[in-house]
Protein backbone atom coordinates (compact mmCIF):
# COMPACT_ATOMS: atom_id res chain seq x y z
CA UNK A 1 0.00 0.00 0.00
CA UNK A 2 1.64 3.07 -1.42
CA UNK A 3 -0.89 5.21 -0.07
CA UNK A 4 -1.50 4.26 3.97
CA UNK A 5 -4.38 2.94 5.84
CA UNK A 6 -5.47 6.70 6.21
CA UNK A 7 -6.20 7.45 2.55
CA UNK A 8 -8.38 4.79 2.30
CA UNK A 9 -10.21 4.91 5.44
CA UNK A 10 -10.95 8.62 3.91
CA UNK A 11 -12.41 7.15 0.65
CA UNK A 12 -14.73 4.67 2.76
CA UNK A 13 -16.04 7.51 5.20
CA UNK A 14 -16.81 9.64 2.11
CA UNK A 15 -18.16 6.81 0.27
CA UNK A 16 -20.13 5.80 3.71
CA UNK A 17 -21.51 9.54 4.13
CA UNK A 18 -22.74 9.88 0.74
CA UNK A 19 -24.90 6.41 0.92
CA UNK A 20 -26.56 7.75 4.24
CA UNK A 21 -27.02 11.32 2.50
CA UNK A 22 -28.10 9.58 -0.61
CA UNK A 23 -31.16 7.82 1.42
CA UNK A 24 -32.44 10.79 2.60
CA UNK A 25 -32.28 12.63 -0.97
CA UNK A 26 -33.53 10.10 -2.85
CA UNK A 27 -36.59 9.18 -0.07
CA UNK A 28 -39.57 8.83 -2.48
CA UNK A 29 -37.51 6.27 -4.92
CA UNK A 30 -36.54 2.78 -3.78
CA UNK A 31 -34.30 2.09 -6.15
CA UNK A 32 -32.41 4.98 -5.72
CA UNK A 33 -32.41 3.85 -1.42
CA UNK A 34 -30.93 0.30 -2.57
CA UNK A 35 -28.36 1.79 -4.35
CA UNK A 36 -27.59 4.05 -1.73
CA UNK A 37 -27.08 0.79 0.68
CA UNK A 38 -25.34 -0.97 -2.43
CA UNK A 39 -22.87 1.90 -1.94
CA UNK A 40 -22.72 1.72 1.92
CA UNK A 41 -21.83 -1.73 1.80
CA UNK A 42 -19.16 -0.91 -0.30
CA UNK A 43 -17.39 1.54 1.95
CA UNK A 44 -17.71 -1.02 4.60
CA UNK A 45 -15.82 -3.87 1.95
CA UNK A 46 -13.05 -0.78 1.31
CA UNK A 47 -12.53 -0.63 5.18
CA UNK A 48 -12.40 -4.66 5.93
CA UNK A 49 -9.47 -4.88 2.87
CA UNK A 50 -7.60 -1.69 3.82
CA UNK A 51 -7.15 -3.20 7.10
CA UNK A 52 -6.85 -6.80 5.76
CA UNK A 53 -3.94 -5.73 4.25
CA UNK A 54 -2.70 -3.59 6.87
CA UNK A 55 -3.01 -6.32 9.20
CA UNK A 56 -1.45 -8.46 7.00
CA UNK A 57 -4.56 -10.68 8.03
CA UNK A 58 -6.69 -12.15 5.65
CA UNK A 59 -9.80 -12.40 7.91
CA UNK A 60 -10.82 -9.01 6.67
CA UNK A 61 -11.01 -10.37 3.14
CA UNK A 62 -13.11 -13.10 4.01
CA UNK A 63 -15.56 -11.09 5.81
CA UNK A 64 -15.51 -8.52 2.98
CA UNK A 65 -16.56 -11.52 0.34
CA UNK A 66 -19.05 -12.51 3.29
CA UNK A 67 -20.28 -8.99 2.84
CA UNK A 68 -20.60 -9.32 -0.92
CA UNK A 69 -22.77 -12.23 -0.07
CA UNK A 70 -25.30 -10.42 2.03
CA UNK A 71 -25.35 -7.35 -0.54
CA UNK A 72 -26.33 -9.61 -3.28
CA UNK A 73 -28.71 -11.32 -1.37
CA UNK A 74 -30.06 -8.00 -0.04
CA UNK A 75 -30.41 -6.72 -3.54
CA UNK A 76 -32.03 -9.72 -4.94
CA UNK A 77 -34.77 -9.91 -2.32
CA UNK A 78 -35.29 -6.12 -2.49
CA UNK A 79 -35.94 -5.75 -6.17
CA UNK A 80 -38.19 -8.70 -5.74
CA UNK A 81 -40.00 -6.85 -3.25
CA UNK A 82 -40.20 -3.74 -5.38
CA UNK A 83 -41.50 -5.84 -8.22
CA UNK A 84 -44.68 -6.80 -6.19
CA UNK A 85 -45.34 -3.76 -4.63
CA UNK A 86 -44.91 -2.13 -7.94
CA UNK A 87 -47.69 -4.47 -9.30
CA UNK A 88 -50.01 -4.57 -6.50
CA UNK A 89 -50.04 -0.50 -6.03
CA UNK A 90 -48.59 1.01 -9.11
CA UNK A 91 -45.71 2.89 -7.69
CA UNK A 92 -42.42 2.79 -5.87
CA UNK A 93 -43.15 5.85 -3.50
CA UNK A 94 -41.75 5.26 -0.01
CA UNK A 95 -44.86 7.15 1.31
CA UNK A 96 -47.42 4.89 -0.02
CA UNK A 97 -45.71 1.88 1.96
CA UNK A 98 -47.28 2.83 5.27
CA UNK A 99 -50.65 1.25 3.89
CA UNK A 100 -49.81 -2.78 4.19
CA UNK A 101 -52.72 -4.13 3.60
CA UNK A 102 -51.25 -5.79 0.03
CA UNK B 1 5.66 3.63 -5.93
CA UNK B 2 4.68 6.90 -7.70
CA UNK B 3 2.60 5.64 -9.53
CA UNK B 4 0.41 3.54 -7.26
CA UNK B 5 -0.18 6.55 -5.88
CA UNK B 6 -1.81 8.09 -9.10
CA UNK B 7 -3.66 5.34 -9.99
CA UNK B 8 -4.89 5.69 -5.94
CA UNK B 9 -6.07 9.33 -6.28
CA UNK B 10 -7.48 8.17 -9.87
CA UNK B 11 -9.65 6.02 -8.57
CA UNK B 12 -10.57 7.18 -5.25
CA UNK B 13 -11.74 10.39 -7.35
CA UNK B 14 -13.65 8.81 -9.66
CA UNK B 15 -15.21 6.63 -7.38
CA UNK B 16 -16.19 9.07 -5.07
CA UNK B 17 -17.67 11.02 -8.36
CA UNK B 18 -19.58 8.43 -9.29
CA UNK B 19 -20.89 7.91 -5.99
CA UNK B 20 -21.95 11.31 -5.97
CA UNK B 21 -23.72 10.57 -9.16
CA UNK B 22 -25.61 7.50 -8.30
CA UNK B 23 -27.56 9.71 -5.46
CA UNK B 24 -27.78 12.77 -7.81
CA UNK B 25 -28.53 11.48 -11.49
CA UNK B 26 -31.92 12.68 -12.40
CA UNK B 27 -32.67 9.60 -14.40
CA UNK B 28 -32.17 6.19 -12.80
CA UNK B 29 -30.72 4.39 -15.76
CA UNK B 30 -28.00 6.91 -15.20
CA UNK B 31 -27.50 6.08 -11.47
CA UNK B 32 -27.07 2.49 -12.07
CA UNK B 33 -24.52 3.34 -15.14
CA UNK B 34 -23.14 5.69 -12.54
CA UNK B 35 -23.23 2.70 -10.05
CA UNK B 36 -21.31 0.16 -12.15
CA UNK B 37 -18.52 2.87 -12.98
CA UNK B 38 -17.96 3.26 -9.08
CA UNK B 39 -17.54 -0.14 -8.66
CA UNK B 40 -15.21 -0.75 -11.68
CA UNK B 41 -13.25 1.88 -9.58
CA UNK B 42 -13.87 0.30 -6.03
CA UNK B 43 -12.29 -2.90 -7.59
CA UNK B 44 -9.34 -1.08 -8.76
CA UNK B 45 -8.57 0.17 -5.44
CA UNK B 46 -8.69 -3.64 -4.25
CA UNK B 47 -6.28 -4.20 -6.72
CA UNK B 48 -4.00 -1.81 -5.28
CA UNK B 49 -4.75 -3.13 -1.76
CA UNK B 50 -3.42 -6.78 -3.04
CA UNK B 51 -6.97 -8.02 -2.74
CA UNK B 52 -6.98 -8.79 -6.21
CA UNK B 53 -9.54 -11.61 -5.87
CA UNK B 54 -12.02 -9.88 -4.04
CA UNK B 55 -11.75 -7.24 -7.18
CA UNK B 56 -12.66 -9.78 -9.54
CA UNK B 57 -15.40 -11.07 -7.57
CA UNK B 58 -16.59 -7.52 -6.83
CA UNK B 59 -16.30 -7.29 -10.58
CA UNK B 60 -18.40 -10.37 -11.46
CA UNK B 61 -20.65 -10.38 -8.44
CA UNK B 62 -21.68 -6.76 -8.52
CA UNK B 63 -21.29 -5.60 -12.03
CA UNK B 64 -22.28 -8.55 -13.92
CA UNK B 65 -25.14 -9.72 -11.32
CA UNK B 66 -26.14 -6.93 -8.71
CA UNK B 67 -26.33 -3.42 -11.19
CA UNK B 68 -27.13 -5.93 -14.26
CA UNK B 69 -30.47 -6.73 -11.96
CA UNK B 70 -30.90 -3.09 -11.25
CA UNK B 71 -30.94 -1.89 -14.48
CA UNK B 72 -33.67 -4.63 -15.61
CA UNK B 73 -35.88 -3.53 -12.83
CA UNK B 74 -35.07 0.09 -13.83
CA UNK B 75 -36.18 -1.07 -17.27
CA UNK B 76 -39.31 -3.65 -16.67
CA UNK B 77 -40.83 -0.94 -14.01
CA UNK B 78 -43.03 1.66 -15.70
CA UNK B 79 -42.00 4.85 -12.66
CA UNK B 80 -42.95 8.16 -13.70
CA UNK B 81 -39.29 9.08 -12.48
CA UNK B 82 -39.90 13.16 -12.63
CA UNK B 83 -42.79 12.54 -9.98
CA UNK B 84 -40.58 10.63 -7.66
CA UNK B 85 -37.60 13.13 -7.91
CA UNK B 86 -40.60 16.38 -7.73
CA UNK B 87 -40.13 16.39 -3.47
CA UNK B 88 -36.61 15.35 -3.64
CA UNK B 89 -34.68 19.35 -2.63
CA UNK B 90 -37.36 19.44 0.61
CA UNK B 91 -34.97 16.44 2.50
CA UNK B 92 -32.10 18.28 1.37
CA UNK B 93 -31.87 19.86 4.54
CA UNK B 94 -32.06 17.00 7.08
CA UNK B 95 -30.00 14.71 4.93
CA UNK B 96 -27.18 17.63 5.01
CA UNK B 97 -27.30 17.86 8.15
CA UNK B 98 -27.09 13.99 9.23
CA UNK B 99 -24.70 13.72 6.63
CA UNK B 100 -22.28 16.60 7.60
CA UNK B 101 -22.27 15.02 11.67
CA UNK B 102 -21.46 11.32 10.23
CA UNK B 103 -18.96 12.88 8.40
CA UNK B 104 -17.48 15.04 11.55
CA UNK B 105 -18.13 11.71 13.36
CA UNK B 106 -15.93 9.76 10.94
CA UNK B 107 -13.33 12.30 11.21
CA UNK B 108 -13.06 12.67 14.61
CA UNK B 109 -12.81 8.59 14.77
CA UNK B 110 -9.80 9.21 12.33
CA UNK B 111 -7.99 12.02 14.10
CA UNK B 112 -7.78 10.35 17.83
CA UNK B 113 -7.47 6.73 16.62
CA UNK B 114 -4.53 4.60 17.85
CA UNK B 115 -4.12 0.60 17.18
CA UNK B 116 -3.79 -0.92 20.50
CA UNK B 117 -0.49 -2.68 20.45
CA UNK B 118 -1.74 -5.62 21.87
CA UNK B 119 -3.80 -6.24 18.59
CA UNK B 120 -0.92 -6.94 16.66
CA UNK B 121 -0.46 -10.39 18.22
CA UNK B 122 -4.09 -11.22 17.44
CA UNK B 123 -4.13 -11.82 13.80
CA UNK B 124 -6.66 -14.52 13.10
CA UNK B 125 -5.28 -15.86 9.73
CA UNK B 126 -1.71 -13.72 8.88
CA UNK B 127 -1.58 -13.29 4.88
CA UNK B 128 1.19 -16.80 3.91
CA UNK B 129 4.23 -15.36 1.92
CA UNK B 130 4.96 -16.45 -1.37
CA UNK B 131 1.34 -17.73 -2.40
CA UNK B 132 -0.86 -15.80 -4.64
CA UNK B 133 -3.70 -13.76 -2.96
CA UNK B 134 -6.77 -16.39 -4.45
CA UNK B 135 -4.59 -19.36 -2.89
CA UNK B 136 -3.96 -17.70 0.36
CA UNK B 137 -7.86 -17.00 0.51
CA UNK B 138 -8.78 -20.67 -0.77
CA UNK B 139 -6.81 -22.13 1.88
CA UNK B 140 -8.39 -20.24 4.96
CA UNK B 141 -12.25 -20.67 3.13
CA UNK B 142 -12.16 -24.04 2.76
CA UNK B 143 -10.57 -24.78 6.32
CA UNK B 144 -10.92 -22.22 9.19
CA UNK B 145 -14.54 -20.33 7.77
CA UNK B 146 -15.99 -23.47 5.91
CA UNK B 147 -19.29 -22.96 8.48
CA UNK B 148 -19.60 -19.18 7.31
CA UNK B 149 -18.56 -20.18 4.09
CA UNK B 150 -21.78 -23.16 4.00
CA UNK B 151 -23.68 -20.64 5.48
CA UNK B 152 -23.51 -17.93 3.15
CA UNK B 153 -24.20 -20.51 0.17
CA UNK B 154 -27.75 -20.55 2.65
CA UNK B 155 -28.19 -17.56 2.61
CA UNK B 156 -27.69 -17.29 -1.35
CA UNK B 157 -30.13 -19.89 -1.76
CA UNK B 158 -32.81 -18.39 0.54
CA UNK B 159 -32.74 -15.31 -1.26
CA UNK B 160 -32.65 -16.91 -4.54
CA UNK B 161 -36.10 -19.12 -3.78
CA UNK B 162 -37.50 -15.98 -1.48
CA UNK B 163 -37.28 -13.84 -4.99
CA UNK B 164 -38.38 -16.67 -7.18
CA UNK B 165 -41.37 -17.02 -4.70
CA UNK B 166 -42.13 -13.53 -4.19
CA UNK B 167 -42.30 -12.96 -8.50
CA UNK B 168 -44.33 -16.02 -9.20
CA UNK B 169 -47.54 -15.48 -10.52
CA UNK B 170 -50.08 -17.27 -12.14
CA UNK B 171 -51.70 -15.12 -14.75
CA UNK B 172 -55.43 -15.96 -15.36
CA UNK B 173 -55.69 -16.69 -20.08
CA UNK B 174 -52.77 -18.21 -20.54
CA UNK B 175 -52.95 -21.48 -21.79
CA UNK B 176 -49.90 -23.59 -20.24
CA UNK B 177 -48.99 -27.03 -21.19
CA UNK B 178 -50.16 -29.45 -18.87
CA UNK B 179 -48.19 -32.61 -19.24
CA UNK B 180 -51.09 -34.56 -16.33
CA UNK B 181 -53.51 -33.85 -18.47
CA UNK B 182 -52.08 -34.84 -21.51
CA UNK B 183 -50.96 -38.35 -20.24
CA UNK B 184 -54.30 -38.67 -18.59
CA UNK B 185 -56.15 -38.22 -22.00
CA UNK B 186 -57.88 -41.84 -23.02
CA UNK B 187 -59.26 -42.48 -26.61
CA UNK B 188 -62.99 -42.55 -24.89
CA UNK B 189 -62.15 -39.20 -23.86
CA UNK B 190 -60.16 -37.51 -26.79
CA UNK B 191 -62.00 -39.50 -29.43
CA UNK B 192 -66.40 -39.26 -30.12
CA UNK B 193 -67.65 -41.79 -32.86
CA UNK B 194 -70.38 -39.78 -34.92
CA UNK B 195 -72.38 -41.70 -37.13
CA UNK B 196 -72.86 -40.62 -40.07
CA UNK B 197 -75.54 -40.58 -42.44
CA UNK B 198 -74.52 -41.05 -46.13
CA UNK B 199 -74.91 -37.96 -47.96
CA UNK B 200 -75.14 -35.65 -45.25
CA UNK B 201 -71.84 -35.44 -42.96
CA UNK B 202 -70.84 -35.39 -39.39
Amino acid sequence: MAVGLGGYLTVAAILFTIGVFGIFLNRKNVIVILMSIELILLAVNLNFVAYSAYLHDLAGQVMAMFVLTVAAAEAAIGLAILVIYFRNRGSIDVEDVNVMKG
Amino acid sequence: MIFQAIAFYLFSAVLIAAAFMVIAARNPVHSVLFLILAFFNAAGLFVLMGAEFLAMILVVVYVGAVAVLFLFVVMMLDVDFAELKSGALQYLPIGGLIGLALLAELVMVAGAWVMAPASKGALASATPAGVSNAAALGRIIYTDYVYYFQIAGLVLLVAMIGAIVLTLRRRPGVRRQSIRAQNARTPETAMALVDAKPGEGA
